[in-house]
């Protein structure tokens, strides 16, 4: 076997690779949030568009269609969710008094611009979230091609708002070795698909510095209930003691960050809504006085401040 | 590698039915020896191409796999430590030696704290598969080469990478210089284990079945089951080891056990632990010389060299 098995390139102090630098959460220098409570919240609602397609890419997101083209059962669970489920997840956002961001795929502007029209109504902000679906920033994609989507992605959702995005979350959470730097040159400023850290951090790109935001996957509603499939009520139960456990240690050592993402074709339907709620009351009511509820870019904002 | 040595059964350690052992007894009179395997690894972003096992699944840069491990070192390291702590256990630490050159600070914080580091080969991306027997030999050695400069102390255990072995990986290890392994599922009561070199070496308990990441990646288990289970073994070994004395291990993950959805499940199965009489809680090489001292007859030595 070749040598190559045992020879060590970046065998050396920090990361092996040069998008950031090595540094643990407790070492840093505590972060305050505004009203100095110990916990940032971070809700975010993916609204997605799978297309009808028989086309498999090399790395399927969450959600992928799985069956022989035309995959009926699965397009039409995932148009579900901006049919009704939005809009029941927009209800009990609105009735919470929660602020969610919303990470679009671009297509959807072009397919539902009614739907569009109707997110633009809210105060919530948005992020980038992919052309579509299948439009994946996953190994050898060209640059060209790759470079097209983000650009599409913003012009699309631009059309609808009145918001400069400067959010971006990949499909599947997944890059290519130049999302990063694609993503930079077409104006955004943060990301959130890299999930190793739970505070915003300095990512370098060849084109120029900007933040990671890191969402939290483990909390993902897909990941809990499709993946893991534990229950709704562990569900909420996973979310509460993550909070507490958060909250503990904020008031011990520096503001802590929560981010929880839900997917209108999941959560929308009618036997998971109720769990958006209990969530939401467990956060945002039973532990008011220590949560701090942001759009990820104020989070981001109160972070840098320090 | 040829087929007939694909093919040969190991000799590792004889038969030895659990009913009718000779007893085991912990030092003062403790029923169960406990210890606690923080995982404490680095995984490659792009580690060159081994053809027997693909490490992402993804094509690089598989930021899934590699983000949530770098989650483990950057934040979850330290949360995991501080409930060690709280219940006064020592971590032994299943060591990519790499880790003592990338993040030196994680190291400095368990020596501290008289934690022990075992060998869990250089890197979680690079297997033991495909490698000639000498360069085994080269990556065991360095290995334990580096993490014998980091910490002052030549490693006892091995956990191979990635649980990758060869035919040679446990007699390479003990003519290393190592005293145990991890790396055998095969009882809940250390072992003696055959070498062709014949040195004294031990096999003692390590856990898949209470690993962290298997509960919650295999299994998928709610966090709450997770500590559940946990206190279910611990009853069961408990009450064995009043018979003779057993041994309980629980791996762990930074980027697992260590989320914050999941300390307090963790952390409560610790204290439920911790809060017993007649528990020896202790390391894995403790256990691996007291063993090896004390209890030669009641683990199955005979001398004979692997054959």
């Amino acid at each position: 076997m070749s040598d190559e098995l045992l020879s060590y390139s970046h065998r050396h102090y920090g990361m092996d690779h040069e998008r950031y630098e090595w540094s643990m959460l407790q070492d840093r220098a505590p972060v305050a949030w505004p009203e100095d409570k110990p916990l940032a919240l971070w809700i975010n609602i993916a609204v997605q568009h799978f297309p009808l397609s028989g086309e498999k890419p090399e790395v399927a997101p969450p959600g992928a269609l799985t069956m022989p083209y035309p995959d009926l059962r699965h397009y039409t669970l995932r148009d579900y969710g901006n049919r009704v489920g939005i809009y029941r997840l927009l209800k009990v956002m609105a009735e919470c008094e929660a602020q969610p961001s919303l990470a679009i795929s671009g297509a959807l502007a072009q397919r539902y611009p009614k739907l569009l029209e109707r997110l633009a109504r809210t105060p919530y902000e948005w992020l980038g979230h992919g052309w579509n679906m299948l439009a994946m920033h996953a190994g050898k994609v060209d640059l060209e091609v790759e470079s097209n989507w983000i650009s599409q992605t913003r012009a699309a959702l631009e059309g609808f708002t009145d918001q400069t995005l400067a959010g971006w979350l990949s499909p599947g959470r997944i890059q290519t070795e130049n999302t990063p730097e694609l993503l930079v040159s077409n104006g955004f400023t943060y990301q959130s698909d890299w999930v190793n850290d739970e505070l915003p951090y300095a990512f370098k790109t060849r084109a120029g510095n900007m933040t990671c935001l890191p969402s939290c996957l483990e909390l993902d509603d897909v990941f809990v209930l499709t993946q893991n499939l534990h229950s709704e009520d562990s569900f909420v139960q996973q979310v509460v003691d993550a909070a507490d456990f958060l909250i503990k240690e904020g008031g011990e050592h520096g503001g802590r960050l929560l981010s929880l993402n839900f997917h209108p074709w999941l959560v929308g339907q009618p036997h998971r809504i109720r769990t958006v709620r209990e969530i939401l009351d467990a956060l945002l009511v039973e532990r008011a006085g220590a949560i701090w509820h942001a759009p990820p870019s104020h989070i981001i904002a109160a972070a840098a401040v320090q | 590698m040829t087929s007939a040595t694909q093919h040969a059964e190991l000799a590792l350690y004889d038969y030895n039915p659990y009913e009718h052992r000779p007893k085991i007894e912990w030092p003062n009179g403790a029923r169960l020896a406990f210890w606690l395997a923080p995982n404490i690894e680095f995984y490659e972003l792009n580690p060159p191409v081994n053809p027997y096992r693909k490490p992402w699944p993804q094509p690089y840069p598989a930021i899934p796999g590699y983000s949530i491990r770098d989650y483990g070192n950057r934040v979850g390291h330290q949360r995991q430590m501080a409930v060690l702590d709280k219940y006064g256990v020592r971590g032994s630490i299943s060591l990519s030696a790499a880790l003592c050159e990338h993040h030196p600070e994680i190291i400095a914080l368990c020596a501290e704290r008289d934690w022990e580091f075992f060998s869990h080969g250089i890197y979680n991306t690079r297997y033991t598969y495909g490698l000639t027997e000498q360069q085994e030999r080269e990556m065991i050695e360095d290995a334990m080469a580096t993490i014998e400069r980091a910490v002052g102390l030549r490693p006892a255990g091995y956990l191979a990478p990635a649980l990758s072995h060869s035919n040679h990986t446990i007699d390479l290890f003990a003519e290393a210089g190592g005293l145990y392994t991890c790396d055998l599922f095969h009882d809940d009561q250390p072992t003696w284990v055959k070498t062709r070199s014949g040195k004294p070496f031990v096999s003692i308990p390590y856990s898949l079945e209470l690993n962290d990441t298997i509960a919650y990646v295999v299994q998928k288990m709610e966090p709450r089951r997770y500590g559940e289970i946990i206190r279910r073994a611990f009853d069961q070994l408990y009450a064995e080891g009043a018979e003779s004395g057993t041994v309980m291990c629980i791996p762990t993950h930074n980027y697992q056990v260590s989320c914050p959805h999941r300390l307090r499940a963790f952390e409560e199965a610790l204290e439920y632990i911790t809060g017993h009489s007649d528990v020896w809680v202790t390391t894995g090489r403790e256990i691996a010389e007291y063993t090896l001292t004390y209890l030669e007859d009641q683990v199955g030595a005979d001398g004979a060299v692997a054959g």
